[in-house]
C-alpha cells in the first residue's frame, strides 16, 4: 500500500475556464457508445432509408409527367408519400421520432448523476456549476445535430443515386435551414427533458413526464387551440368573413405556444415551397398582389420570411426551457 | 503553521424551518486529522458543503486554506479533495476512466495524470480492479476509489464524509490505515466526519462533537473526556443487601442518581465519593462486593450526548 505518488503540478487558475468542454466531451463519448444511441439511430436510420426509397419510387413514377426542371423536385425526396406507399415521408418521421431522440438524451441528465451518487463528486471539482448543465446540453445538441446531418445526407445520397437529380443552391439552403430548424426543435425536447431531470428526482419519472408532455402537446394541441379560439373569437352560425378570420387568427396565435405546430409550419414552408395551407392569413395580409394571384412555388426569400416567426418561437421555447433548467439547477441543494 | 487549513467564524446555515448549522467556530490546523463527530442530521454534511462552496452559508464566514468558499469556490475546489457520503462513480466507465474524468475536470494534462492515477490506484490497493467497470465495485472498493479520486488533484485538504459507513471491519481497518499513511506521507490535512466515534477516534488528532448544529466539545480525544465530564463521576457498586442499600446511598450528600442494573448499580455523583460510600455501607453492616470508578471512555460521553442516535450502527 505504501507507494510513492508522483506529484502533479497545481494548475494555474486562469486555466480553469471552459469546464463545460470537459463535461461535454465526456457526455458526448457516453452518448455515442450508449445502447440508447444505437437503438435510436437504428430506428431512425432504417425508417429514413425506407422513406427515401419510397419517395424516390413515387418521384420516378411521376417524373414522366413532370418536367425535371420542376422547382423543388429534390425536396420531394423529403416530403412525398406516394399513394401506393404506407411509409410516411422523411420529414414526418423526423417530426415524429425527433422529440423521442431529444428526450432520450436529456431525461436523466441531472437525476442520473444524483442516483449514481456522482453529482457531489462532480460539483466538488474546480468547475462552475453551470458548466455541468451547459456541457450536457451542448453534448446532447451535438448528438442530435450529428444524427440529423447523417440522416439528411443518407436521404440526399440515396435520392441522387435513385432519381438522378442534384439539388440546386436554393434547395440546398432550404435543406440546411430544415436541419437547423429540426435541431432547434429537438433541442427544445432536450431542454424540456433536462428540466424534468433537474426537478424530478427519478429518471423514470422524468422520462415519463417528458413523454407525457410530448403526447399531450401532439394529441391535444389542436383540440385545445380550437376550444380556446371559439371562446375568444366565437364563430356564429352565419359567420361573416371577418369573424372567421378572427377565429383562424386566434387559433394560429394560440398554436404558437406548441412547438409541434411551430415546427410543422416551419418545415412545410422550407421543404414545400408550393404548399400554402397555413398561409391563408399571410395571403390576405400580404400587400403584394402577386403572391395571392400566382399559384407558383414561393421563392427562397419568401419562404425564409415566412418561417422566421416560427423559428423565433421555437428558439424562444427552447431558451425558456433551458433557462428553467439552469435556474432550477443553480438553486438546488447538492444533497438529495 | 501560519494559516489554518480550515477556519470558520459563526458559520450558520438556516433552512426555512430549522437551523442545520448554528454559529460554528471551527479551526483545523494544517496537517492534522480532525474528526467531526455527531449523530445523523447533526449538520456535518451541511458544514462540509459550505466549506466546499457547494452550499451558501446563511451567515458567518468560512476560510479554507485561506480562501473563501463563497467568493473563490473554484480556487477552493482546486485544493480540496472531497469524498462524499456514499460516493458514486459512473457505472459504465472503469475505475480508471472515472479518475481520468476527474483529472480532466481539474484541467490536468494526460502526461501529468496517467502515472499519477496508476500510483494512486496502487496506493489504495485497487490495481487489479481499476480497469473493470465501476458498477461492479463493492462499497469498500468504491470508498477506496473515492479516496484515490479525491487525491488525483493533489489536494492540500482531504474531506471525507462518513468514510467508514457500511464497511466491514477489515475494510474499515484498511481505510483508516490508508488515511493515516496519507497524512504521514504527504502531510495532507484531513477532515473526516462520522457518527461512529469508536471507529475513527484512533486516527484523529482532534475531534469535535457536533450535536444539532452546535459544536458541544472540541479537542484531543483524551482532553475531551475531561471537558465533557462536567465534574461528575460514575461509580459501580455491588452489595450483598440490595434492599437496604438504596436508602443508605441516597443519604450520602453528592449522589445524583442511581441506575439499578442486574448485577451492579451505576451511581452518578458530583465527585468521586467512593470513600464515603464504603464508610456509609460499613456503618450499616452492608457487605461491599464490588466498587469501581468508571473511566469515562469517550464512547460513554458520546452516548450520553447523543442518546440512542449515536449507536445505530
Amino acid at each position: 500500500m505504501a507507494t510513492t505518488v508522483s506529484q502533479a503540478p497545481l494548475q494555474p487558475i486562469r486555466r480553469l475556464s471552459g469546464g463545460w468542454r470537459v463535461v461535454a466531451g465526456k457526455e458526448l463519448t457516453d452518448h455515442l457508445i450508449s445502447i440508447r444511441f444505437f437503438i435510436l439511430i437504428a430506428i431512425m436510420g432504417l425508417s429514413a432509408i425506407a422513406a427515401v426509397y419510397s419517395a424516390a419510387g413515387g418521384i420516378r413514377e411521376a417524373s414522366a409527367a413532370i418536367d425535371s426542371d420542376f422547382p423543388g423536385l429534390f425536396l420531394k425526396l423529403f416530403t412525398i408519400q406516394p399513394e401506393s406507399s404506407r411509409i410516411p415521408p422523411f420529414f414526418a418521421l423526423v417530426a415524429l421520432l425527433g422529440p423521442l431522440f431529444g428526450i432520450a438524451f436529456g431525461f436523466d441528465a441531472v437525476n442520473g448523476e444524483r442516483s449514481q451518487g456522482t453529482l457531489p463528486r462532480l460539483l466538488s471539482q474546480p468547475i462552475h456549476r453551470d458548466d455541468v448543465i451547459n456541457g450536457k446540453f451542448v453534448a446532447g445538441l451535438s448528438v442530435i445535430g450529428l444524427v440529423l446531418v447523417l440522416l439528411t445526407m443518407i436521404v440526399a445520397g440515396v435520392g441522387i443515386v435513385r432519381i438522378g437529380v442534384t439539388p440546386s443552391v436554393s434547395e440546398l439552403i432550404r435543406i440546411v435551414g430544415y436541419v437547423v430548424v429540426s435541431i432547434v426543435y429537438i433541442g427544445f425536447w432536450l431542454a424540456l427533458s433536462s428540466l424534468f431531470s433537474v426537478v424530478l428526482r427519478k429518471a423514470s419519472t422524468s422520462a415519463l413526464a417528458a413523454i407525457a408532455a410530448w403526447l399531450v402537446a401532439s394529441l391535444f394541441a389542436l383540440l385545445f387551440v380550437g376550444i380556446v379560439a371559439d371562446i375568444v373569437s366565437p364563430v356564429p352560425d352565419q359567420p361573416t368573413i371577418d369573424e372567421q378570420i378572427a377565429n383562424a387568427k386566434t387559433q394560429r396565435n394560440l398554436s404558437f405556444v406548441f412547438p409541434q405546430s411551430l415546427y410543422q409550419e416551419a418545415t412545410i414552408a422550407l421543404l414545400e415551397p408550393e404548399q400554402r395551407t397555413f398561409d391563408i392569413l399571410g395571403l390576405i395580409s400580404l400587400q403584394n398582389p402577386q403572391s395571392g394571384a400566382i399559384r407558383g412555388p414561393l421563392s427562397l426569400e419568401q419562404s425564409l420570411s415566412i418561417v422566421w416567426p416560427q423559428v423565433t418561437g421555437l428558439i424562444a421555447l427552447t431558451v425558456i426551457c433551458f433557462a428553467g433548467t439552469y435556474v432550477a439547477f443553480m438553486r438546488q441543494e447538492v444533497r438529495a | 503553521m501560519a494559516e489554518p487549513a480550515i477556519s470558520t467564524v459563526e458559520l450558520t446555515k438556516r433552512y426555512e424551518d430549522f437551523t442545520a448549522v448554528d454559529s460554528l467556530n471551527l479551526t483545523v490546523k494544517e496537517g492534522e486529522i480532525f474528526g467531526l463527530l455527531g449523530p445523523n442530521g447533526a449538520g456535518k454534511t451541511t458544514t462540509i458543503l459550505m466549506l466546499l462552496g457547494l452550499s451558501e452559508p446563511t451567515s458567518g464566514t468560512a476560510s479554507v486554506t485561506g480562501l473563501s468558499p463563497t467568493r473563490q469556490p473554484l480556487d477552493v475546489k482546486r485544493v480540496v479533495g472531497y469524498v462524499p457520503d456514499n460516493v458514486g462513480f459512473y457505472a459504465d466507465l472503469t475505475g480508471r476512466q472515472n479518475l481520468e474524468y476527474t483529472a480532466r475536470l481539474n484541467r490536468m494534462a494526460r502526461a501529468d495524470y496517467e502515472t499519477r492515477i496508476t500510483d494512486l490506484v496502487a496506493q489504495v490497493g485497487l490495481t487489479d480492479a481499476v480497469d473493470r467497470p465501476a458498477g461492479t465495485y463493492s462499497r469498500g472498493m468504491r470508498q477506496r476509489l473515492g479516496i484515490a479520486d479525491a487525491l488525483v488533484k493533489n489536494p492540500r485538504l482531504l474531506i471525507l464524509d462518513e468514510p467508514t459507513i457500511g464497511i466491514d471491519p477489515e475494510g474499515l481497518r484498511e481505510i483508516l490505515d490508508l488515511i493515516r499513511t496519507l497524512r504521514e506521507d504527504s502531510g495532507v490535512t484531513v477532515l473526516l466526519s462520522s457518527h461512529l466515534l469508536h471507529q475513527v477516534q484512533s486516527i484523529c488528532d482532534r475531534v469535535g462533537i457536533f450535536v444539532e448544529g452546535k459544536m458541544v466539545a472540541e479537542g484531543p480525544v483524551r482532553e475531551l473526556a475531561a471537558q465533557l465530564k462536567q465534574g461528575g463521576a460514575t461509580i459501580e457498586v455491588a452489595v450483598d443487601d440490595w434492599a437496604r442499600a438504596g436508602d443508605v446511598m441516597y443519604a450520602i450528600p453528592g449522589i445524583r442518581r442511581i441506575d439499578r442494573g442486574e448485577d451492579h448499580w451505576v451511581i452518578s455523583a458530583e465527585t468521586d465519593l467512593r470513600p464515603q460510600i464504603v464508610k456509609a455501607l460499613a456503618e450499616r453492616g452492608i457487605g461491599l462486593l464490588h466498587l469501581k470508578l468508571r473511566e469515562e471512555a469517550l464512547d460513554v460521553i458520546y452516548m450520553n450526548h447523543f442518546g440512542r442516535d449515536g449507536h445505530n450502527s
